[in-house]
């Protein structure tokens, strides 16, 4: 049997700096990471007025982390049936060690990832970072807040706490009025015509198998994207040819920035802990004020103010098609957005993401005060 | 009366009458207290008295399709008012005081006739009020008494669910009210103070501000039909019908015998007849204002029980009260506290339950329930005792965490500053 520095000896004929590098040399031939190595090496972040943006995607993955990191810890514990799943999440929050420390986190980092996301999404919107030939990034990104807002959704419901479960009888009726498929959605969704465990199990599913899977891949293609394009310069700062290194130096920042967001989720965690409230009880009548949570705030609002009809269409459908339009809008944004694409200011839809946002704060702080 | 008749004669032609009236009753009647058209009862009576439409709005008999002929007999097909009112169609008129019982009894007593219309409705009603006080005295001549339209009304007679009944739960203290209360018409026959007591009683608080409709109003303890007052020996059975558990134990006392003895009313002793209050743990000691002491005094055997039993709820309500600051504490700063919660529930059911074998009379008996209640109030502070010390060990954990984490971030902030300070 040969040793490492023997190997290493034999395959570069040059003799090994050190037992570490000998090391990293040894699994570079055997993983095959030299390309990767390379990249990082000679990868670069443009520094301007705005380079603080770049750290929001870093921020939210490293959110993700803890999120499928806490998710597989409560799942050892978890059990997802109307009969069982209340009482094992306050078996979690009472008797586990450290079990609501994790279920806070999991909790408190959900939202502060959609939270970041937001932020990171509407960051490059407004830096015109969709143009060619990141077109791709921004769908698999708009695509990503998407599927966050479905672990949202769906994450909601596994406490099987009373708000919750009206939450959810309210929000998986809305699909309803879609033609034709509607009735179909909705009882896809809960897996009946009511909320029940059914509908739990489904959405347990969804949380930790199907959403998961299209994560890994969408967010696997973001990634790489990111990678091979590298960051996008913001329109007007292209003369600025100030840079810094990804490894060490951007890198090095990242990691303040996941200290400080485990800071915060530490402080939250411990001062806060997330409320897990009464049990469901179907039979019940529902409680005041259910609302979902605070993403989707701003649609329920909207869906709630538009009247019951509006010219012959119901109000309903027609905030439903207008969200639906809307979406599709959104993805489509670095196609629709030419003098952008051709590195002209396009103040238009600098405009249109302005409105966008303050449509989502206003209907959001109308429906936190409502 | 006859001028009238004869005015009505006047406006009403045989041939005209009937039409003009009914279309007139049509213009001003509700649609579901429209007679038929042909009715000639209303037709004319609706001239002599313009409310009597809008009285019978919502009656149940005319709801069932029963129309003035229903009781007051009669032909209200013929439009000659001689011949609609003559005795030989069947016409009673208006009953007297006397002839009311008989007057609703006859359907009302019929089983054969009441189950076309309510099969689950009792027949006894009449049965019942010859028995009752009302009954006795109008038997006796007294035509001042109560009788069923007393209490029913006459016309516009609601089923008792309706909220509009005067016997319905809420209606009916003003109801018995009317004549019990009004010190002209009873005559110093009664007091008249009844319904002014019930009105601050812990029953009409339940059932009027509470709107609990299972709370006992005045036909829930004197009867309806056969209203009378409960007799000394029976006011346990009374008041068990709803308070069983408090009614057995109190068989079981050393009061009950001795209680019949002194031919003293049982529950009413310590808790008064219609201004029941709110029992209160205050009524029970040696001292005023604890009802046993009206009864026995200081020094003496019940007294000394009076006084143990007095502590044993004292001192479970304290401890409960003690535990629930705990739990509250620790909840508000967001710890999870629902089995404390629980546990404290399960603390004040056993209070509840020591409350009820007071009636007991036997302060061995009530240790043993406050006992078990104590038990589970020092688990419950336990639990919130824990919960507390878990909130400083996560508190402190949380410091721990912070510094460590200040300090890798100062650690890599000056890791930054090493690798991009310029190159000499």
């Amino acid at each position: 049997m040969k040793s490492t520095i023997e190997l290493e000896q034999e395959t570069t004929g040059q003799p090994a700096a050190s037992r570490t590098e000998a090391a990293r040399q040894w699994l570079r031939h055997r993983l095959g990471t030299g390309p990767v190595e390379e990249m990082a090496a000679h990868k670069t972040v443009p520094v301007h007025r705005h380079t603080i943006w770049y750290y929001l995607g870093g921020m939210t993955l490293f959110l993700f982390t803890i999120q499928v990191v806490t998710g597989i810890l409560l799942l050892l514990y978890y059990r997802p049936s109307a009969e069982e799943a209340f009482e094992s999440v306050q078996f979690i929050m009472t008797d586990v060690s450290f079990g609501w420390l994790i279920r806070s986190i999991h909790s408190w980092s959900a939202n502060l990832m959609i939270a970041t996301l937001f932020v990171h999404m509407f960051s490059v919107f407004f830096l015109k970072a969709y143009r060619p030939p990141r077109e791709m990034t921004w769908i698999t990104g708009v695509l990503l807040l998407f599927i966050a807002l479905g672990f949202g959704f769906s994450g909601y419901l596994l406490p099987w706490n009373k708000l919750a479960f009206f939450a959810t009888r309210v929000g998986t009726e809305i699909p309803r009025v879609f033609p034709l498929v509607g009735d179909f959605l909705m009882r896809f969704l809960r897996g009946g015509d009511e909320v029940t465990g059914a509908t739990l199990t489904r959405f347990f599913g969804f949380h930790v198998a199907i959403l998961p899977a299209l994560t890994t891949a969408i967010l696997g293609v973001h990634l790489w994207l990111v990678q091979s394009h590298g960051m996008s310069r913001p329109p007007g700062t292209e003369q600025n040819g100030k840079e810094m290194k990804f490894v060490p130096n951007f890198i090095l920042r990242d990691i303040m920035g996941w200290l400080l967001a485990l800071g915060i989720l530490a402080a939250l965690a411990a001062l806060f802990p997330w409320e897990l409230g009464e049990k469901a009880d179907p039979f019940a009548s529902a409680p005041a004020g259910i609302r979902p949570e605070w993403f989707f705030l701003f649609s329920f609002e909207t869906l709630k103010l538009l009247p019951g009809h509006i010219w012959f269409f119901e109000g309903e459908a027609l905030g439903i098609l207008g969200f639906t339009i809307g979406i599709g809008f959104w993805l489509l944004v670095p196609f629709l957005d030419r003098k952008a694409a051709r590195g002209l200011p396009s103040a238009g839809f600098t405009l249109i993401g302005a409105a966008v946002l303050l449509y989502i704060i206003v209907m959001t702080a109308i429906g936190f005060w409502s | 009366m006859r001028r009238d008749r004869s005015q009505v004669r006047k406006s009403c032609p045989k041939v005209l009458g009937p039409v003009i009236c009914v279309g007139l009753l049509a213009l001003f009647s509700p649609v579901s207290a429209q007679p038929k058209a042909a009715d000639s009862c209303v037709a004319c009576h609706n001239e002599l008295d313009e409310g009597l439409a809008r009285q019978m709005e919502g009656d149940v008999h005319l709801q069932k399709g029963l129309g003035c002929v229903g009781c007051h007999g009669g032909d209200a097909s013929n439009a000659d008012q001689e011949l609609a009112m003559a005795r030989a169609s069947g016409f009673v008129g208006q009953p007297k005081p006397g002839q009311v019982p008989d007057f609703c009894g006859k359907c009302h007593s019929n089983a054969g006739f009441m189950k076309r219309f309510n099969p689950a409705l009792r027949i006894d009603q009449q049965a019942e009020y010859v028995t009752s006080v009302h009954g006795k005295l109008l038997s006796q001549g007294d035509q001042t008494v109560a009788t069923c339209v007393s209490c029913h009304g006459s016309h516009g007679i609601r089923p008792v669910s309706h909220p509009q009944s005067r016997v319905y739960p809420l209606n009916v203290a003003g109801t018995c009210g009317k004549c019990h209360a009004d010190p002209s018409y009873m005559k110093s026959r009664l007091p008249t103070d009844q319904v002014a007591h019930y009105q601050k009683s812990v029953h009409a608080e339940a059932l009027m501000k509470k709107n609990d409709l299972s709370a006992p109003t005045c036909n829930d303890c004197h009867g309806n039909h056969g209203a009378s007052p409960p007799g000394v020996s029976s006011v346990a059975n009374v008041c068990g019908t709803c308070h069983t558990r408090q009614a057995e134990m109190f068989r079981q006392s050393p009061h009950n015998a001795s209680f019949e003895q002194l031919g003293q009313a049982e529950c009413l002793v310590c808790h008064e007849n219609h201004q029941i209050d709110s029992p209160s743990d205050r009524m029970l000691g040696s001292k005023e204002p604890a009802t046993c002491a009206g009864c026995h005094s200081e020094g003496d055997p019940g007294s000394t029980a009076a006084d143990s039993m007095s502590r044993s709820l004292a001192g479970l309500a304290g401890q409960l009260r003690e535990a629930e600051k705990l739990v509250a504490r620790a909840e508000r700063a967001g710890m999870e506290v629902s089995r404390a919660r629980f546990g404290l529930s399960e603390g004040y059911d056993a209070l509840v339950g020591a409350r009820v074998v007071v009636h007991r009379f036997s302060a061995g008996h009530l240790k043993a329930e406050t006992d078990r209640g104590m038990a589970i109030a020092r688990t419950t502070q336990q639990q919130g005792e824990q919960a507390l010390a878990e909130l400083q060990f996560r508190r402190k954990g949380l410091a721990a965490s912070l510094l460590v984490i200040a300090l890798a971030l100062v650690a890599v902030y000056f890791k930054i500053q090493q690798i991009e300070r310029p190159k000499e």
